[in-house]
């Protein structure tokens, strides 16, 4: 049995393969190579992941000062920390003398870090605090010595994302019209604000991780995937995605795509029905939202919903899920999983975790599914016959909204040739 | 002459020990309906990540079925199109170490260790666990009011494991 989450894969030297994305990526079509080639992923650690702003977590899983909890960027392990005074930090989990790992929980509280190989002492936000015997550092420069940081932090409502590179767009511009769905998540809330409490489940997939990015908005798949536990239990999932379905796929641009559900939520036009549920059963939170946003503002963001937006390219919020991507190598991917929960509602995160629960993780009754396809996709697409991935659906019936973004119909793939679009774009920057 | 040698003793373990082969047994054949009769009405599945999971109404555990999921769970690989055991995964395992750690009124404490070695699609893997049962007296039967599967390696991420175990 491998352990591979536990190590970065040995990968070779960083030259860039000589791979002509364009033809790679076409307009309705993939190469499968995109999904195999090690060089490729290579590739794609130096120019996404290592670049681009990726999510790393909720500035609630660690509360208090002092609070740090292990979190990743692609491969590698990232420690977020909370320093005395308040501050977010992302630093790698390397000793800057002889790369040992320095911390070796998964979260904790503490003020600084100890190295055990040799006593090196880092405080939480990365700086050198001393090492033993300091006369055999007569010369050295302190100031060098701390331990690696995140080039750019920034977050939005409180999730955290981080970026390898010094420079380049904000993480609003890098957002853009996901930092709405964000707060549109955020309005659900009746304080305005969501948590990660909950921990997390680690599902591991012997898939390429562009797989499961394609997967978390084709509104395709579910009446087939699904289909064993849509027979079986009442969830009104399955109706979203027919196809007569007025349910809408829209491609934002920069990767970000989403399952726009409120078509359909609006048409039933029952509070909670997007959560399967009534006012009458969830009643204190019912009366906490109108109490914070008045009774027609409260009914309406409550006949909405929560936002279903793959956010390029690890975060997925699956209306009441949060699941974090992390590629561990070309063929191997873990997604984070954990429940949404509404700042100050009790009634309704006790069944947000429930639902969560059943339907996430290894033995979830939508994901082990979700899994089983990217397994066998991934075996599937190493047959060599034919060569390429298609992804026509709906381009004949693809248009703009209102504000000028993507959309197709609700089973339409217009969210792959999205990411498609701009992976495209990021591979062929230099 | 200790406890564990009374006689009596060595009755009680080896009809716990019976129980929990069967169980094992009705596991790795993909005997849903037989399995699913050895739960009590009230009967509590779980499988927490993360260690010993802490407290299951407050964080995600793999799995934290009631009655009416556990029910549920075998709807699902009763539809034919539960993907992740379509093919079944191919099942043996081994299970050791029972002990009856305690009595209460009509219910023991059961611990034992278990070995699972799996054969599905995606290929090979080995699952390790100590497995926690209260069992509760039913007339002259043993069942499961409660059955909590600790995996060794639970902290970290796992593949899908969709059958029972």
């Amino acid at each position: 049995m491998s352990n591979c989450d536990h190590v970065i894969p040995i990968a070779p030297a960083a030259t860039d393969p000589a791979v002509r994305w364009a033809e790679l990526v076409r307009d309705d079509h993939v190469h499968g190579s995109l999904y195999t080639d090690p060089a490729i992923f290579q590739a794609e650690l130096r120019k996404i992941w290592y670049r681009t702003w990726v999510y790393v977590g909720h500035e609630s899983e660690v509360p208090n000062a002092n609070d740090y909890v292990m979190k990743s960027i692609g491969p590698e392990p990232i420690l977020m920390t909370r320093d005395r005074g308040g501050s977010i930090h992302l630093l790698h989990n390397r000793c800057p003398h002889r790369g040992n790992r320095v911390c070796m929980s998964e979260k904790g509280n503490a003020r600084s870090f100890t190295c055990p190989y040799h006593g090196w002492t880092f405080a939480n936000d990365g700086a050198l605090r001393g090492y033993p015997f300091p006369s055999g550092y007569e010369d050295a420069d302190r100031s060098t010595l701390g331990l690696g940081r995140v080039a750019r932090v920034a977050s939005h409502r409180g999730f955290v994302f981080g970026s390898f590179a010094e420079e380049g767009e904000s993480l609003l511009e890098h957002l853009g019209a996901a930092a709405g769905a964000i707060d549109a998540l955020c309005m659900n809330s009746p304080a305005g604000e969501v948590e990660v409490t909950a921990g997390y489940l680690k599902h591991k997939v012997k898939a390429n991780w562009k797989f499961l990015v394609e997967n978390e908005t084709d509104g395709y798949h579910p009446s087939f995937v699904h289909a064993s536990i849509f027979e079986v239990a009442q969830s009104g999932i399955g109706t979203l995605y027919d196809s007569d379905s007025t349910a809408v796929s829209r491609d934002f641009g920069k990767g970000h795509t989403e399952n726009d559900l409120r078509p359909e939520f609006r048409k039933r036009d029952q509070p909670l029905s997007w959560f399967g549920t009534t006012p009458e059963k969830l009643p204190a939170y019912v009366a906490q939202m109108d109490a914070a946003y008045g009774r027609d503002k409260a009914r309406e963001i409550m006949i909405d919903g929560t936002p279903h937006i793959m956010i390029f390219p690890n975060l997925f919020i699956a209306e009441i899920q949060l699941f974090v991507l992390q590629p561990l190598s070309v063929d191997h991917t873990v997604q984070h999983v954990t429940a949404i929960q509404f700042k100050g509602a009790p009634d309704i995160n006790r069944r947000l975790r429930q639902q969560t629960m059943g339907s996430v993780g290894p033995a979830g009754f939508l994901l082990a599914d979700d899994a089983a396809m990217y397994e066998r996709t991934q075996l599937g697409v190493q047959a060599s016959n034919p060569e390429w991935l298609y992804l026509g659906r709906g381009r004949h019936r693809e248009r703009l909204d209102e504000n000028g973004y993507r959309i197709g119909d609700a089973t339409d793939e217009t969210p792959s040739r999205g990411i498609w679009r701009h992976y495209k774009s990021m591979m062929e920057a230099a | 002459m200790s406890d564990a040698q009374a006689p009596d003793v060595r009755t009680l373990i080896d009809e716990v020990t019976r129980f929990i082969y069967r169980e094992a047994r009705l596991q790795d054949d993909h005997a849903y309906d037989e399995w699913e009769a050895l739960w009590t009405d009230d009967g509590v599945y779980w499988i927490p990540a993360n260690g010993e999971g802490g407290d299951p109404e407050l964080e995600m555990s793999i799995i934290y079925d009631n009655r009416s999921r556990i029910a549920l769970r075998i709807r699902q690989f009763h539809t034919g199109k539960r993907y992740s055991q379509t093919p079944r995964s191919r099942l043996r395992r081994i299970v050791s170490n029972v002990e009856i750690l305690g009595h209460e009124g009509d219910e023991l404490l059961v611990t034992s260790n278990a070995m699972v070695f799996e054969s599905s699609v995606r290929g090979d893997t080995v699952w390790a666990s100590r497995n926690e049962y209260t069992l509760r007296r039913d007339g002259d039967a043993l069942r499961m009011a409660r059955k909590k599967v600790v995996l060794v390696n639970n902290e970290t991420a796992l593949y899908s494991m969709a059958f029972l175990i």
